[in-house]
């Protein structure tokens, strides 16, 4: 299409000349923002998400919440396409059903975690469009964190951070949490109220430099007693 | 004798010199050239009864991270004239200056005040000549000798007059406050509030734009610069304090070298701290 003057010759035109119709793709996927993060500790397990929904430089909703709770004991967080979100959720939903009605038991986070990985890798060729984080105790009553990326690769983690503003809060995360490139810090284990308080305070922070967070925080918490959750407001702008 | 001017004005036409170097440097950089700091923005400007008002947020965007949190928008152009800019903030910036360095020969040189069509004028000839590569959206508002006047030039060239303008990435949520709210002559406090809540409804709706308010107004008295006008109601709300302790990060040498100074002259200048 572009003649050879591409290079060479400074300060003349480029011959633009029309080739005949040219083809636009047509995108499959949008991207409607979001920051979901989970953390694990000794004997719970927090997912908390913004609840800003966006397109482009709009917003959608101010009030659209990325953990969906699963089972008593996990809730998944879901950032990235909201129509490959709420598709992806349904069909989770429905494999536990069958899981439960064959096998008379709920499924675990380990095995929920299995399960997700080979959904999503099942689309390989046109991929679901979502970053993935599983959030809840395993059989031993522990808190687990199983991150994912949008085909199914997964890991279990002590803590992640994905959707837009993953990069700017999972290194606070690392030294907080994981303590690192930090000295002759005593390495206390995470409470649950320190655990909460620093998700707050970290996606505070992340709103203020991330366009695409805000609005709210919906912290998701699960111990054995069961998923508490709580609602904070952030920055509206 | 002839008129200085900052501006050289190159050869007839349209400038492609670095055409071909562009070319050459998107394909090395495979499609991930680096992205310019954009101001993402709401600004608004009103004509009212004894001048002009005119308004900005203060937040810049560099692809979707908030880069400055307290920018301003408002450039100043002559004593009489001020400009907000929206688009690429380097653009906006150094195209301001030109026209200011440039309206500030003139004056030096005729003994006049510049008049605000010659502002837009400048803006809308070097912008042509650019072929909107120069990504400057920019609301020029002044007060002269022949009236209040408001002008906004886009980055292709055009010219617009209106009593009423707001440009940027959040100018059609102003814009719908401005249409509901303007009425010709309005008084300063009426104008300043419906500015202030053009950029306050830009700033909630539009994700580009966001943290305070600044507004300027310009009259024939002079002008009132109120950077912030109205600050963000979100404030920092964060519970616990991140301080580290000396020894976090290790120290693995240390090593002094004394200065050897020679006091050569002393001069004392007490400072007024009123």
């Amino acid at each position: 299409m572009l003649s050879s003057s591409t290079f060479g010759d400074p300060g003349k035109m480029r011959d633009y000349h029309y080739t005949g119709p040219v083809e636009h793709r047509f995108s499959p996927y949008s991207f409607n923002g979001g920051t979901v993060l989970a953390v694990a500790g000794e004997d719970f397990a927090i997912v908390a998400s913004d609840t800003r929904l966006s397109e482009g430089y709009s917003i959608h909703s101010r009030d659209s919440p990325k953990c969906y709770k699963l089972t008593d004991t996990t809730v998944v967080g879901c950032s990235g396409f909201h129509g490959d979100c709420l598709t992806l959720t349904k069909i989770i939903d429905a494999r536990l059903k069958m899981y439960k009605h064959s096998n008379n038991k709920t499924m675990t986070s380990g095995a929920i975690a299995a399960m997700l990985s080979t959904i999503l890798y099942g689309r390989r060729f046109f991929p679901y469009y979502v970053y993935n984080i599983i959030g809840g105790l395993d059989e031993h009553g522990k808190g687990a964190v199983y991150s994912f990326d949008p085909v199914g690769s997964y890991q279990r983690d002590t803590y992640k951070a994905g959707g837009s503003a993953s990069a700017m809060l999972q290194p606070l995360l690392d030294n907080q949490i994981g303590f690192k490139n930090m000295e002759g810090v005593q390495h206390v284990p995470l409470t649950q109220e320190k655990a909460v308080q620093l998700v707050k305070d970290v996606f505070i922070s992340a709103a203020e430099r991330d366009v695409y967070t805000g609005d709210a925080l919906r912290v998701c918490i699960i111990t054995k007693e069961g998923i508490s959750e709580q609602t904070v407001p952030l920055r509206k702008d | 004798m002839a008129l200085s001017n900052v501006l050289q004005t190159p050869a007839a036409g349209f400038n492609f010199d670095n055409a071909a170097r562009n070319a050459a440097l998107e394909g090395l950089f495979d499609g991930r050239t680096p992205t310019p700091l954009k101001t993402g923005t709401t600004i608004a400007g009103v004509v009212f009864k004894d001048g002009v008002v005119l308004g900005a947020d203060t937040r810049a965007t560099s692809s979707e991270v908030v880069a400055d949190k307290m920018c301003a928008k408002i450039h100043y152009i002559a004593p009489n004239m001020y400009c907000c800019g929206a688009g690429t903030a380097a653009d906006t910036e150094k195209t301001t200056d030109l026209l200011s360095s440039n309206l500030t020969i003139f004056s030096l040189n005729s003994g006049r005040n510049p008049r605000v069509i010659m502002a837009v004028n400048i803006l809308q000839d070097m912008l042509y000549r650019y072929h909107g590569q120069i990504g400057a959206s920019l609301i020029l508002g002044g007060v002269d000798c022949t009236g209040n006047h408001l002008y906004t030039v886009g980055p292709y060239g055009s010219v617009d007059k209106m009593p009423y303008l707001s440009m940027g990435s959040g100018h059609l949520a102003a814009l719908g406050v401005l249409e509901d709210g303007y009425k010709p002559d309005l008084e300063l406090d009426k104008a300043k509030e419906l500015v202030c809540v053009a950029i306050h409804t830009g700033i909630m709706s539009d994700l580009g734009s966001g943290n305070n308010i600044d507004i300027c107004v310009i009259t024939r008295q002079g002008v009132d610069y109120i950077r912030p006008y109205q600050v963000s109601e979100y404030q920092d709300k964060r519970k616990t304090k991140y301080k580290y302790g000396p020894g976090t990060t290790p120290v693995l040498t240390e090593k002094v070298v004394p200065l050897k100074l020679e006091v050569v002259e002393e001069a004392v200048q007490p400072l007024d701290t009123a």
